[in-house]
């Protein structure tokens, strides 16, 4: 997707939501394989100044304190340029307050010598309720404000805000008219987009400008079992329907993938739902309905390799986790878009999009656990996701295999199938 | 048996799109003459259609034409010209009017409303409209000065309007220039401040900038990521399939089959053919399938392979003869050819699936400049029907032949189509819609149209 690396960096007062942003499109590329990392200067500083007294640090006539920040942005930037060149990082979020053209100036120039291309994200807020829930559930939680009560920390980050208005340059239509960049305004009620240059940056933008903060939370469900019988019953739907009927109360949507299970499972709950194609299970290709005791016995050499790497095999004629991902990627856009949503799918599925929203790498995404008849409630809060597992005490399977010890080729049958639960 | 049942269920109930939107949406366009509305009206209505949504477009200027039938000079455009001023309302309102009976009675759910639409007023009108009518309103305004791809789009699309066929360029040129003039007095372009409740989005100068204000749902962002990633800048698409495959000589459909001699020869013309175009910087993309990478090869450049350009699944059918479906599948062979644009092979996919795969590609390919595409005859079908603006029921019958290379240059409001066929014979693999569609035809009716194999 990339050529040269890019440098993507955030540009506003304090509490402006650049952390929360630098985090989620950070967890958003890394999700969609393009190996990306955080800078958090605030981070280096607080290294640096081990114990913070005060916004006093911050004042513009602070010769001591401004020396310090500056070594701190120089450290961040060394990281950066470790982390681009030698690490094979291809994106790299610079976040700070980044409000000075100087400052600004001084990134670009480090990017041009090293030969990364330019990205800023401004966000601009005015709305005084918006910063004050901002401070409340990020701020107070800091390091910075252990060992404070609430009020002195509310005041104390106020004066902090107020260090750097006064020499808060914004993006300027004019004079910043050649650098390529994305102004937010009001949580996202209006945007400003500057001469986005390539693919990357596009998708950027676009992801920027999907993604909002409104509370809401994303209900994650597997299917009711299934039973392998004429008739095709499916077990567990009285224990959905009661919780289900429950959901659907709060203006709840509801999505299915396009295979019978999960559509059965939705029809229990008596709602709308939508269905999507790529909610379906990942594709086993020639490996479609057997057991793993089959795939042992005929495909011994694949059940090896998928085990030594299973985010990335692509089972023969079918799809690897990694296709999963790629598939997935306009469920994860759409589901940034709504508010509360359930999407009932299948075990690799939510395994990816679980993944995506607790930031798994590619080696764990294929391991987490998603049992049958649990249902996954994730909550944003603060930078991350609060996650309550619900379960809806009804028996199953377990459908869950760990990665067995011995992945070597020449293994044997009961090493490969040691860890394959059991089943009828 | 299960099997069997979830295949029958799981039938044509299905889209492979979820349904984007609720209540019908007017798109507005907003911007002096010249500014590329017309452009952009097309070319939005062309995507919404091809992923699905139905889109319909309505000019005013059309309208305009259809009531005043000969267009004299740029005086109509005067804004002291009363006669011509109550012609105009009564366009628009007409225009208006259609909009609601394509919504109403024709399960539009997008209406591309293309005028200049200028003044706050007239952009009042349209609004309580929409809103009278549970309509939702988003305005697209382009606002360009710069004098040279102003005078760039007049002489590329303008000069061919119905309204200069009898002028010279000078002189249509000339008058284009007051007409332009005459809006410009009364132009307000929309205020961030004023208009900061409306839902828009401002291109500045053909997409260096722009400005986006309270998207409302999911179609408004996929039409603002669309139009942020649509260029002016002249280049050409190049669409071939993979050369003859060994498959395709068998007449077997799927499979990941190499090439056949024949094959490798088309590989080695595709790759003097693309010398001789001379193309600045070009980028060439393959599917993962094994038939269209050894025909990259064979060019000695670098390529990107996409999956989603690998050909449709065809599900159980896959590596089959048509005699072989007709035998073992011969109901699903009917229904295939009833419908085949919506028609899923049992385990496999539908050419409407296969638009929604292609949709990122279509995507980076709007990006991108000079670009060779090989690919597969299904694959290739979808595309060229979004660049041709084909509908459902003709794109899987475009005709997509081996050995040849369709090249594709933007031009007006359109797409030149060149076609090259490299010299080098190859099997037809097209098999066209026959006339007995029915499940209880028999064989013959039903492989009347099989093109001939080994």
């Amino acid at each position: 997707m990339t050529n040269c690396p890019t440098l993507i960096v955030t540009v506003g007062l304090p509490a402006r939501g650049k952390t929360y942003i630098s985090k989620k499109l950070t967890r958003y590329l890394n999700w969609i394989g393009v190996p990306t990392r955080e800078f958090n200067v605030g981070q280096y500083r607080r290294e640096f100044v081990k114990i913070y007294k005060s916004f006093e640090f911050f004042r513009p006539d602070n010769e001591e304190g401004l020396k310090i920040r500056r070594q701190c942005a120089s450290a961040a930037l060394n990281d950066v340029r470790q982390y681009l060149t030698e690490e094979q990082g291809q994106v790299a979020v610079f976040d700070a307050t980044n409000t000075t053209r100087e400052r600004r100036e001084t990134i670009i120039q480090f990017a041009e010598q090293n030969g990364f291309k330019v990205f800023f994200v401004e966000s601009v807020c005015e709305d005084p309720d918006v910063i004050q829930e901002n401070i409340v559930q990020v701020k107070l939680g800091s390091p910075d404000y252990t060992n404070c009560n609430t009020e002195e920390a509310v005041e104390d980050f106020m004066k902090r805000i107020k260090c750097y208005e006064n020499s808060y340059e914004t993006l300027d239509e004019v004079l910043d008219r050649d650098l390529s960049y994305i102004k937010i305004m009001d949580v996202g009620q209006r945007y400003l987009v500057n001469r986005v240059l390539d693919h990357i940056q596009s998708r950027i933008v676009y992801y920027l400008m999907n993604i909002h903060i409104t509370p809401r939370s994303i209900y994650l469900c597997r299917h009711g079992e299934s039973e392998l019988n004429v008739k095709g019953r499916i077990g567990g739907d009285s224990g959905l329907t009661p919780r289900g009927k429950e959901f659907a109360k709060n203006d709840l949507k509801v999505w299915t993938s396009q295979m019978k299970r999960t559509i059965q499972t939705a029809e229990a709950l008596d709602v709308p739902y939508e269905q999507w194609k790529v909610l379906n299970e990942i594709d086993a290709g020639v490996c479609e309905e057997m057991m793993y005791e089959e795939i042992q016995e005929n495909y011994p050499l694949e059940f090896a390799l998928r085990d030594q790497d299973k985010y990335r095999y692509r089972y023969p004629k079918g799809e690897s986790y990694e296709d999963l991902v790629q598939r997935l990627e306009p469920v994860i856009m759409e589901l940034e878009r709504q508010e509360n949503v359930l999407v009932i799918c299948h075990q690799a599925v939510m395994r990816c999009l679980l993944a995506y929203f607790l930031d798994k790498t590619a080696e764990e995404l294929p391991y987490l656990k998603c049992p049958l008849h649990t249902v996954l409630k994730l909550t944003p809060v603060a930078y991350g996701c609060k996650v309550e597992s619900i379960s809806l005490n009804v028996d199953a399977v377990n459908t869950h295999r760990e990665r067995p010890e011995n992945v070597e080729v020449s293994r044997m049958s009961e090493e490969a199938l040691l860890t394959v639960p059991a089943h009828q | 048996p299960e099997e069997e049942a979830e295949e029958e269920e799981e039938e044509h109930l299905f889209t492979s799109v979820p349904q984007f939107c609720n209540s019908p949406t007017m798109i507005v366009m907003v911007g002096l003459p010249a500014r590329g509305k017309t452009y952009i009206s097309k070319k939005l209505t062309r995507y919404l259609n091809w992923i699905g949504v139905p889109t319909k477009m309505f000019n005013v200027g059309q309208y305009r034409r259809e009531a005043v039938k000969i267009y004299k000079n740029f005086e109509f455009f005067k804004p002291d010209n009363e006669e011509a001023m109550r012609i105009r309302k009564a366009c628009a309102a007409a225009a208006l009017k259609d909009v609601t009976a394509y919504f109403t009675k024709e399960q539009g759910q997008v209406a591309v409303f293309d005028a200049t639409n200028t003044t706050r007023e007239r952009r009042a009108i349209i609004i309580s409209f929409a809103k009278e009518k549970g309509y939702k309103v988003f305005f697209v305004e382009s606002i360009c000065d710069d004098p040279e791809i102003i005078a760039e789009n007049i002489r590329q699309v303008k000069f061919g309007s119905p309204d200069y066929v009898d002028r010279d360029i000078d002189e249509a040129m000339e008058d284009f220039i007051q007409r332009i003039d005459c809006y410009r007095a009364s132009y307000m372009p929309i205020d961030d401040e004023r208009d900061r409740k409306l839902s828009y989005i401002k291109i500045f100068d053909v997409g260096n900038r722009y400005l986006v204000n309270q998207v409302q749902d999911h179609i408004q962002s996929r039409i603002v990521y669309y139009l942020m990633n649509i260029h002016v800048t002249p280049r050409s698409i190049y669409l071939s399939r993979h050369g003859e495959s060994e498959l395709n000589l068998l007449g077997r459909i799927g499979g990941d089959s190499g090439l056949s001699p024949r094959g490798q020869k088309y590989a080695n013309a595709l790759a003097t053919f693309i010398k001789g175009q001379n193309i600045r910087d070009l980028k060439v993309w393959t599917s993962h399938m094994k038939r269209t990478i050894q025909t990259a090869e064979a060019l000695g450049v670098q390529y990107e392979q996409w999956k989603a350009l690998n050909e449709i699944d065809a599900g159980v059918c896959e590596e089959m003869t048509y005699e072989e479906i007709q035998e073992n599948y011969p109901e699903e062979f009917a229904l295939r050819d009833q419908d085949k644009y919506r028609y899923r092979y049992p385990k496999g996919e539908s050419y409407e699936d296969l638009v929604h795969r292609l949709e990122p590609v279509i995507m980076e390919l709007e990006r991108q400049e000079n670009v060779l595409v090989i690919c597969h005859q299904a694959i290739m079908r979808c595309l060229l029907a979004y660049f041709l603006d084909k509908p459902a029921d003709e794109l899987p019958y475009l005709r997509c032949p081996l050995h040849t290379v369709l090249k594709l240059t933007p031009i007006a409001y359109g797409c030149k189509v060149e076609s090259f066929f490299l010299n080098i014979e190859a099997v037809n693999t097209h098999r066209e819609r026959p006339v007995n569609v029915d499940i209880n035809r028999n064989p013959e009716e039903a492989l009347q149209t099989v093109p001939d194999h080994i």
